[in-house]
């Protein structure tokens, strides 16, 4: 077998080693925005979800997809008894769905609570961290919002957020992503907070600042001690701390919240990133190898076109 | 307008004077007023009391007002919902709070007699009645179908509206067209708002619209000379602004995706929900599902088990068939259909997976031979397939191909 390398290759090859190089830079530059523990800025806001106090009622999921205009997702792919377009029976967050109540059934008992899954926005998002083009971003108050106009449907945020929050529009021709926004243009901006806790009637997730909720979580923990899963608040540190905090009643993972290191995910990646391309380092071995077998290719590839001339006395014709 | 009450009151009566004189109760009275105050309850300033006395007390001041009543093409369903509650007391009670000046069914004159109760009853009120017609009024033909004393519908009712100072349109007939307007409509009937649109009309759809909407609006006239807050149909929000749906007593059974599937079976013995038996209830705009008629309990269609057929909504009532089931536009969850923590996913047999990579194996493989095939000779520019030579015969060849 020869190694060829044609025109289209070398062009190839040079645009990955630029790309490599621009993206080192790139990288390189932002590297100190993503501390392994980011400080929650004094006016972010955020939620406080407690399953104690839930009663399961689904009033934020209404809520939620009025103020959103989100259509019901009539067709539930695990119940075909109730998927019978009456009701809006989402099984998971969907992009019809951007807030849902879970259930959780203890296996054998009657034990149960239930979780209200949406956007966690995080201090330190990985969607934002993983965003090529700053579709999605930190806005104001630290809500975590997306841009129709720069997102060009990669779906990196899907696979990057390990909540499993963004999704992704596949019934579409013009595809969005569909996520919670805490109501950023529909009521954050109008001075209003957001519809599911504004309607919760409960109380049960209620909205402030997210210094004030966390020490209102600590103040429910120190009231009753043991009430709460290991008399912690999920969301506190995990993933670098996000801006929605739970209280359960049971183990958090068995409601749905994955168990995350304490640092963020951002700065994971970054900290990968940043090796590979220290002092340039991976952009100038790989441009290196590149060249080096670009050299040798060329070099036979002569010696193959001078024989091929000698034997049939024509030029090259590449 | 109130002024141009007062004008013609010599005539008239206040309420309070009339129920003195004919001896109605003060407990029937009162009782008239609790019913009034649940059929408008914040709408109408008139019932905006905390109390029935109160109410009773306001409304025995006013002056009676005088009531033309007109019937065109109807059935005299509307008349007889007035007529017919509960209490007796309470029927009589109806015709004493409002003057009754002209009405084909109650009166006790006919032919010119009659004629001429009408005639006078307009001159002497010119502008100041409240004009109530029922039935709608046909235009094919110059309206021939419809003749009162010889002269066809529509000229009575330019007549007689005309010079009213406002204009009830009771029933879905009067609104706009009713039964007689339903596919093929041979008459060409229209509703009074048809006739003329430009004139103050409140149209009270129904088949047949409980009498106390009738007699809220009435009175509140009678009491200030306004008309209640209308929506887009012409029709009191008051009585109108609610989504049966919404405040049905049935709704629980709707959540939990408890449905008749057959009339008379265990469901519907047991009270289900009719939605699948055609009810129009999510798409209807009336108060029955709160306000009920007779002043009964759950005296109304889907109380005592028949779908409602949406008699107040233009484009539903005798227009879609009565047993086709509507869309439904309102959120709403079953109760125990939570979606679980984790969402079980489609999975593939172990079987489907080995036989599908032994394909894509072959495949490769395939790919793989074919490849070494054709191109195990460097320069060999022949198309593949083409005819094969032997290996020595097939370099020269190639050679001299690519020297010409």
């Amino acid at each position: 077998m020869r190694l060829a390398i044609n025109r289209r290759q070398l062009l190839k090859g040079m645009i990955t080693a630029g790309g490599a190089v621009a993206g080192g830079l790139a990288t390189s530059a932002v590297a100190e925005e993503h501390p392994a523990h980011p400080v929650c800025p004094p006016d972010a806001v955020g939620m406080l979800y407690d399953n104690t106090v839930c009663t399961g009622c689904r009033a934020c999921m209404t809520a939620c997809s009025e103020t959103n205009d989100l259509p019901a997702e009539t067709l539930c792919p695990i119940d075909p008894a109730i998927s019978t377009g009456l009701w809006d029976v989402p099984a998971d967050l969907d992009s019809k769905t951007k807030n849902i109540i879970k259930l959780y059934r203890e296996k054998d008992g009657d034990s149960f609570a239930f979780v209200k899954r949406q956007c966690m926005h995080c201090l330190d998002p990985a969607c934002v961290t993983g965003c090529p083009f700053g579709a999605l971003k930190k806005s104001q108050w630290g809500a975590v919002t997306w841009n129709s106009s720069l997102c060009i449907g990669c779906r990196y945020c899907e696979v990057g957020c390990p909540f499993e929050v963004p999704k992704f529009q596949w019934d579409k021709w013009n595809p969005k992503i569909v996520k919670c926004e805490f109501c950023f243009d529909q009521r954050l901006t109008k001075n209003q907070e957001p519809a599911c806790t504004a309607v919760c009637p409960t109380h049960a997730v209620v909205f402030g600042k997210r210094n004030d909720l966390l020490a209102q979580a600590r103040q429910r923990i120190a009231d009753a001690p043991g009430k709460y899963f290991e008399d912690r608040v999920y969301g506190e540190h995990e993933a670098g701390g996000t801006q929605v905090l739970y209280l359960s009643s049971v183990a958090f993972d068995k409601i749905g919240l994955p168990k995350l290191g304490n640092t963020s995910l951002g700065h994971f990646a970054t900290k990968v990133s940043s090796v590979l391309y220290r002092y340039l380092s991976g952009p100038i071995v790989i441009a290196g190898m590149l060249g080096a077998i670009i050299r040798r290719n060329w070099r036979r590839h002569e010696a193959e076109a001078i024989e091929a001339q000698k034997e049939t006395g024509l030029p090259e014709q590449l | 307008m109130l002024g141009s009450f007062k004008a013609v009151s010599k005539g008239l009566e206040s309420i309070d004077e009339r129920m003195m004189r004919c001896g109605v109760s003060r407990r029937a009275f009162l009782q008239f007023c609790s019913s009034l105050m649940i059929a408008a309850p914040f709408a109408l300033a008139i019932t905006d009391k905390l109390t029935p006395e109160a109410v009773a007390d306001s409304l025995g001041k006013v002056i009676r007002p005088p009531v033309i009543w007109l019937h065109f093409q109807d059935c005299t369903g509307c008349t007889e919902t007035l007529l017919r509650p509960s209490h007796p007391d309470l029927g009589d009670l109806i015709l004493n709070v409002i003057s009754l000046e002209y009405h084909e069914t109650l009166m006790a004159g006919s032919g010119k007699q009659a004629e001429r109760a009408l005639s006078e009853a307009v001159e002497r009120y010119s502008g100041k009645y409240v004009c109530v017609i029922e039935g709608s009024i046909p235009t094919r033909d110059r309206g021939i179908y419809m003749k009162l004393a010889g002269r066809p519908a529509m000229n009575v009712l330019a007549d007689v509206a005309g010079k009213a100072a406002a204009i009830i349109a009771i029933g879905s007939c009067a609104s706009w067209g009713g039964i007689p307007s339903a596919d093929p409509d041979p008459t060409g009937a229209v509703g009074v708002a048809d006739l003329m649109p430009s004139r103050a009309i409140v149209n009270l759809p129904g088949c047949p619209p409980n009498p106390y909407t009738l007699l809220g609006v009435v009175l509140q006239f009678a009491e200030s000379g306004t008309l209640p807050e209308l929506d887009d149909q012409r029709r009191p929000k008051f009585a109108y602004d609610r989504d049966i749906h919404e405040h049905c007593p049935r709704r629980a059974h709707f959540d939990a995706g408890r449905f008749v599937k057959q009339f008379g079976d265990h469901g519907h013995r047991e009270g289900w929900c009719l939605y699948e038996m055609g009810c129009k209830g999510p798409d209807t705009h009336a108060g029955c599902s709160t306000r009920h008629f007779n002043e009964i309990p759950d005296v109304w269609p889907i109380g005592i088990g028949a779908p409602c057929i949406g008699c107040t909504e233009k484009s539903i009532a005798f227009r879609k068939p009565m047993f086709e089931v509507v869309q439904i536009h309102t959120r709403a969850t079953p109760p125990d259909a939570y979606a679980p923590i984790v969402v079980p996913q489609g999975s593939v047999s172990p079987i489907a997976t080995g036989l599908a990579g032994l394909g894509a194996g072959a495949l490769i493989g395939a790919g793989w031979v074919a490849s070494r095939k054709f191109s195990d000779k460097p320069d060999d520019d022949r198309v593949p397939g083409a005819e094969e030579n032997k290996p020595e015969d097939g370099e020269t060849k190639a050679a001299e191909t690519t020297g010409k």
